[in-house]
């Protein structure tokens, strides 16, 4: 439908209805490879701005902090989560209910025995790796995905968790799995939180 | 799943962290957008990109695009017939994050530079050539003007 008049005659606006979004099925895949894609740039940027496999590390890890220290608010309000007694119940809520929610996978549990406070989230299938087949030449330390620990780190310190999360096993350096460890350290004491405000 | 989500939580973190500002920051930005763009169009299935002419490939964007990253469709096409297109997204969810108000107008360009390179990127694969530009007259609503280079 073309406008009468001279108020501006370089456009047409084009007045029209966009039928139904394409298949679902379609555009979730683009919307997962988005996220997969972006990832993957957001690596290769790093990669491009510091030398170091330690110093990418180190940025993924704090970039992940900062995501997790926000996305632990969307969490609690998208899923109705019953209150956790024991680090046990939390690393499942992690792996079964954050993970499938943002990753869309369930990574397995494992626990050290010899200790109540440690931890593994074993990582069968991973879609941040999915058009990963390997490291890029000369960054054999580097830990792909370590923006997944900052994100769990920042998560955990929010609802006043403090703990150590890094990756002990990674396919991408030749291992038979990937593992992330979860140590769970001193809980902070909420009294002393509240004090401090 | 909330891979939606992921991406926008990834998008933001982008913006808060180092790229904080500054010239090359918002090519850095563009530029890995553009990356995302190639890899998604060449990620799809051949029978969907057989557009018979550019504004075929335009409205995809519009529709199909938008529809996958941003669960929604632009809100409005305008086009000169002459290789200018401006997308108008009057509630675009990348902005939402940002408080409402004016004050923030001057922040606005980092919000939007992924997005021009995705949609330059994904031109480019679809063999496309093109210049993306993008600008908010108040928040959230912002429009994407996308100029086909012509050979």
């Amino acid at each position: 439908m073309s406008r009468p008049g001279n108020k501006r005659p370089e456009y047409h606006k084009i007045d029209w209805h966009l039928p139904a979004i394409s298949s679902s099925a379609s555009a979730h895949s683009m919307n997962r490879d988005l996220f997969v894609l972006t990832y993957g740039a957001l690596v290769a940027q790093l990669c491009k701005d510091y030398e170091k496999d330690e110093d990418v590390n180190n940025y993924l890890d704090k970039m992940g902090y900062g995501i997790g220290i926000r996305l632990i608010e969307d969490f609690l309000a998208r899923s109705y989560v019953k209150k956790c007694h024991s680090y046990s119940e939390i690393t499942d809520l992690i792996a079964q209910v954050a993970f499938k929610m943002y990753l869309g996978i369930t990574p397995s549990v494992t626990r050290n025995e010899s200790s109540r406070n440690e931890f593994s989230l074993i990582l069968d299938k991973n879609p941040l790796v999915e058009f990963v087949e390997e490291l890029p030449a000369g960054r054999s330390s580097l830990c792909y995905c370590n923006l997944l620990c900052g994100v769990i780190r920042g998560a955990l310190e929010m609802v006043h968790l403090t703990a150590d999360v890094t990756f002990l096993q990674d396919r991408l350096k030749g291992d038979k799995v990937t593992e992330i460890g979860i140590t769970f350290l001193k809980k902070l004491e909420e009294k002393k939180y509240r004090r401090k405000k | 799943p909330a891979l939606g989500e992921s991406f926008s939580f990834l998008h933001s973190s982008f913006i808060s962290s180092f790229w904080g500002g500054g010239r090359n920051s918002l090519t850095v930005l563009e530029g890995m957008g553009f990356r995302v763009g190639q890899g998604l169009a060449e990620r799809l299935p051949r029978g969907a990109l057989a557009f018979r002419e550019e504004l075929d490939t335009i409205k995809f964007l519009c529709r199909d695009l938008w529809g996958a990253v941003f669960r929604k469709q632009t809100d409005n096409l305008r086009t000169n017939h002459q290789g200018t297109y401006v997308l108008q997204d009057n509630n675009f969810p990348l902005l939402t994050q940002m408080a409402w108000g004016q004050q923030y107008l001057e922040e606005t360009p980092k919000f939007l530079a992924f997005t021009c390179g995705l949609l330059r990127g994904t031109l480019s694969a679809l063999g496309i050539e093109s210049s993306v530009t993008a600008s908010v007259a108040s928040l959230p609503a912002c429009k994407f003007q996308v100029v086909i280079q012509k050979a």
